[in-house]
């Protein structure tokens, strides 16, 4: 409902000042600063840089492509500059006023970092830069689709090698031939000018040449004969497990401590998938069962409370029963409830344990604000799961376990029944299914997954406090299963790497983490409400409505089987 | 369910009767609590009122809504920082306070009017889970670009002095902030509830709470209603911002969480979607919040009882969702409509 004509002018400037608005924000919160010394391209361009290029780079890209702006190549390049001015305005300004008194990071060193480092000639720079980052997002919209694929795949290569180099490198160290390769891109800090050239011919001659080959061999494979595709996909599992099994060795101690982090939040998502992804049953008091699974372990073998003294092993039986327990128990009085209010009921249940656990009326068992200490570690026979690569390989146990029964659920009469009440509840009831039971059922294999997590969570710290279970970790993973794809199992795992992996490697992002999933949930939701590597009936039912994400997505098929 | 509800209400019943025969706290000690838990609750009214419009034309929880009300006293805080250096609030008290009010409700309606616009706005007709969690999305960002913004640590507000000392009222003696909070809150609340009630402009956001596609045939543009329902929702915020740092005296970039949870627990017990009932709630939570610990809790032996707070406010919550979804004043839309 656009009332009158907005002329092209206004336009252009309505872009750059948007542009310019999210430059100076990310700017002022601090990002451009944290991320300086991170270089992508060693001593060249550092994420922060890269942030506000790409910044330019969309407003060209949007400014062009949308259809409500549809503004020209020129009107795209204005709008950088528009940008560019608002940012070097700020530099300006900052320069003139002490900033820093209300904007904490609005610090010399920030003004330097984006003005290059040029003093007044800087701010010139700035608008062009603006203006350069502009035309090639604008460039970018106007070239056929085609080049338009490469140039994209050929910069995002090149940005994700950069800011995973710490993962990237040690992999391509571990064998002979591929390290000295590994010497000549990567530099200590970040790719090599040549490397990063390199990677961007490479993968953008690739992607050329790889355009509609990918259509054949998809073809190929799918004209094998049922029994060679059966055993090409048991190959892929086993190469994908023998993988697995080597990966702590080859990552070192620090990745290892990552991955065992990763592989907690991925048992909790599995979790909580069963109860929102495939239930459609929103809790967010989810952290509850975490916290009893290692409140339970805690309690049974920890010989500072020293009431039982008992092992791991006969603690684990006995969180997850009672995770089950607390999962039926918690799940009677929401049964009735529905999306919000089920969200905001089961909040308060999370929210009511963490405060009874701190409170000094349970501090006899529970051990108060200061936590249990002294948890023994797990072992078996002789061995110790006390490293992070031998905790690896019993979460990594514990996540094939919980993967297999997920997915085993879901194919399965129950998981019909959950996904059914997800869709309609009401019609679900009328087509004969038991929707106390089936709640129930989906709130107890949730919270028994969650206990088990816990568990484990409780031998590997050697204590527990209270402050570990707030309410973030229950959005934590809610967070995950939404950006990898509700009620997708591989999308647990996605998520889980790229909401809890990709941080723990990028640590100067440790501050911004939430920010930027608040951010990409909301872009998520806007963009792509299905997730990254979503389930392929939920895929088609949220672009069921437009004809142009129908077109988009079925481009990019996931593998997953109908 | 229901015998749950009974062996809750004995509990309270027995640890009621047992405080009050121990006679442990004083008449002064109870009107003490009362006074408290009036301007507490009257500052979760205020929130409760974004909770409640919201849910009311949109029929979605505004989780985002705590952030909106941090925003606005923590940006205000460098203003009343000024005034407080330059010792303008010490000759100008009233003034200064006003601009400091000002300032705080302006910065929170503008961020009200921007979450609108940017996050909920596209997300209009999708199904229902979808703006929860962009809400919940919204809510992180914002509460961790205020952060990046202006720091990490907590902020002392300034202390205006007038407003510490105890005011004789009505032969009561009664601290000069609570006074004010009560106050201001009052009059906002009643000339929030006379725009909606008397106003061209409330009609029509009566009229889009009610129905919206009917509303729009009749003519009214169902875009702007909504946005003034934020911006609304964003000026009560702001100024239940400044009275909360009136009371607690800092800000943070987290402070928005507890009192946003508060608020809505409110907007739940008043009938969420009712005006009246989220100001009714607001209150009825701030009396049950600074009565109940030592009213009941105690009396059950239960030691520091005030570290359950809290706790006392979820299991309201959770017991009004579970026994009378509805609210005191609301009609029946928890089981269908939610």
């Amino acid at each position: 409902m656009r009332k009158g004509k907005v002329t092209r002018g206004k336009r252009v400037i309505k872009s750059g000042l948007i542009a310019g608005g999210v430059a100076v924000l990310v700017s002022l919160i601090g990002m451009v600063e944290a991320f300086s010394q991170r270089y992508i391209v060693a001593d060249i361009i550092s994420i922060g840089h890269a942030l506000l290029l790409g910044i330019g780079v969309l407003t060209g890209y949007l400014s062009v492509r949308e259809s409500r702006s549809g503004l020209t190549f020129l009107g795209a390049v204005g709008a950088g500059g528009i940008a560019g001015a608002l940012l070097s305005l700020l530099v300006i300004v900052g320069n003139l006023i002490p900033l820093r008194r209300v904007f904490i990071n609005a610090s010399p060193v920030l003004f330097e970092l984006l003005t290059l480092g040029q003093g007044s000639w800087g701010t010139g720079i700035l608008v062009l830069l603006g203006c350069g980052s502009a035309a090639w997002g604008a460039a970018m919209a106007l070239v056929p689709q085609k080049y338009r694929k490469a140039a994209l795949n050929a910069m995002g290569w090149v940005v994700t090698l950069g800011v995973l180099q710490d993962l990237v490198r040690p992999l391509l160290a571990a064998w002979g031939p591929v390290a000295d390769f590994s010497e000549l891109v990567f530099e200590a800090n970040g790719l090599t000018l040549e490397g990063a050239l390199g990677t961007m011919a490479v993968v953008a001659v690739g992607t050329l040449f790889w355009k509609g080959k990918g259509e054949k061999f998809h073809e190929l494979i799918r004209g094998l004969d049922p029994a060679m595709r059966r055993a090409l996909r048991v190959g892929w599992v086993a190469f994908i497990l023998a993988i697995l099994l080597v990966l702590p060795h080859i990552l070192g101690l620090f990745l290892s401590e990552v991955l065992t982090v990763v592989g907690l939040y991925v048992l909790l998502g599995l979790g909580l998938n069963i109860v929102v992804g495939f239930a459609g049953l929103l809790d967010l008091g989810y952290v509850a069962f975490f916290a009893i699974g290692s409140y339970t372990v805690a309690v049974l073998t920890s010989p500072e409370l020293g009431f039982f003294n008992l092992s791991f092993w006969v603690a684990l039986p006995v969180a997850i029963a009672l995770g089950v327990v607390s999962g039926v128990l918690l799940g009677i009085p929401v049964l009735k409830m529905r999306g919000d209010y089920l969200a905001i009921a089961t909040l308060g249940f999370g929210e009511i344990i963490r405060i009874l656990v701190l409170s000094d009326f349970l501090r006899p068992w529970l051990g108060g604000a200061q936590g249990i200490g002294k948890i023994p570690k797990a072992s078996i026979g002789g061995f110790e799961f006390a490293t992070p690569q031998a905790l690896y390989y019993l979460i990594l146990a514990g996540c094939a376990v919980v993967g297999v029964i997920s997915w085993r659920l879901r194919d399965s009469r129950i998981g019909r029944a959950w996904m059914a009440i997800r869709e309609d509840e009401d019609v679900a009831q009328a087509m004969g299914i038991n929707l106390v039971a089936m709640k129930l059922l989906a709130f107890a294999t949730g919270a028994a997954f969650s206990a088990l997590s816990g568990a484990i969570f409780a031998t590997k710290l050697g204590s527990v406090y209270p402050h570990s279970f707030n309410v973030m970790i229950s959005i934590n993973i809610l967070c995950l299963i939404i950006v990898g794809g509700m009620g997708s199992i591989p999308g647990v795992i996605v998520g889980a790497a790229a909401l809890v992996g990709l941080p723990e490697l990028l640590r100067e992002f440790a501050e911004y983490r939430l920010l930027v999933y608040g951010a990409a949930l909301v872009a998520m939701m806007i963009l792509r409400p299905e997730g990254l590597w979503p389930e392929a009936v939920r895929k088609r039912e949220l672009h069921f409505d437009s004809a142009t994400h129908e077109m988009r997505f079925s481009e990019e098929r996931g593998d997953e089987a109908p | 369910m229901w015998s749950i509800g009974a062996i809750l209400l004995t509990l309270i019943v027995i640890g009621s009767w047992s405080t009050l025969s121990s006679g442990k706290y004083s008449a002064r000690h109870w009107l003490d609590f009362t006074i408290f838990g009036l301007a507490q609750g009257s500052i979760y009214a205020l929130i409760a009122l974004g909770y409640t419009m919201v849910y009311g034309v949109l029929r979605m929880i505004n989780f985002a809504h705590s952030e909106v009300f941090m925003s606005g006293p923590y940006t205000a805080y460098f203003v009343a920082a000024f005034f407080h250096t330059s010792g303008l609030l010490d000759s100008h008290p009233l003034l200064s306070m006003l601009v400091v009010l000002l300032v705080s409700m302006a910065t929170s309606t503008f961020v009200a009017y921007l979450l609108e616009r940017i996050a909920y706005r596209p997300l209009r007709t999708a199904p229902r889970l979808v703006p929860l969690i962009t809400a919940i999305g919204a809510s992180f960002f914002l509460q961790y670009t205020f952060r990046g913004l202006y720091g990490s640590g907590f902020q002392a507000y300034p202390v205006i002095k007038p407003l510490e000392r105890h005011w004789e009222i009505l032969g009561l003696r009664i601290l000069g902030f609570q006074v004010v909070i009560i106050v201001a809150a009052a009059v906002m609340m009643m000339a929030l509830y006379l725009f909606v009630q008397k106003t061209r402009t409330g009609k029509a956001l009566r009229a889009v709470s009610e129905d919206k596609e009917t509303a729009a045939l009749m003519g009214i543009d169902v875009d702007r209603m909504i946005s003034i329902t934020f911006i609304i929702g964003g000026m009560a915020a702001g100024a239940a911002g400044v009275l909360y740092a009136l009371m607690f005296k800092q800000v943070h970039f987290f402070m928005g969480f507890i009192p946003g949870i508060k608020a809505f627990t409110a907007a739940v017990l008043g009938g969420i979607g009712n005006i009246p009932g989220a100001m009714l709630g607001g209150i009825f939570l701030g009396f049950i919040e600074s009565l109940g610990p030592s009213l009941f809790l105690d009396g059950l032996g239960i030691v520091a009882p005030y570290q359950l707070k809290d706790a006392i406010a979820f299991t309201m919550l959770v017991l009004v969702l579970i026994f009378r979804p509805t609210g005191i004043l609301g009609e029946r839309l928890a089981m269908k409509k939610a």
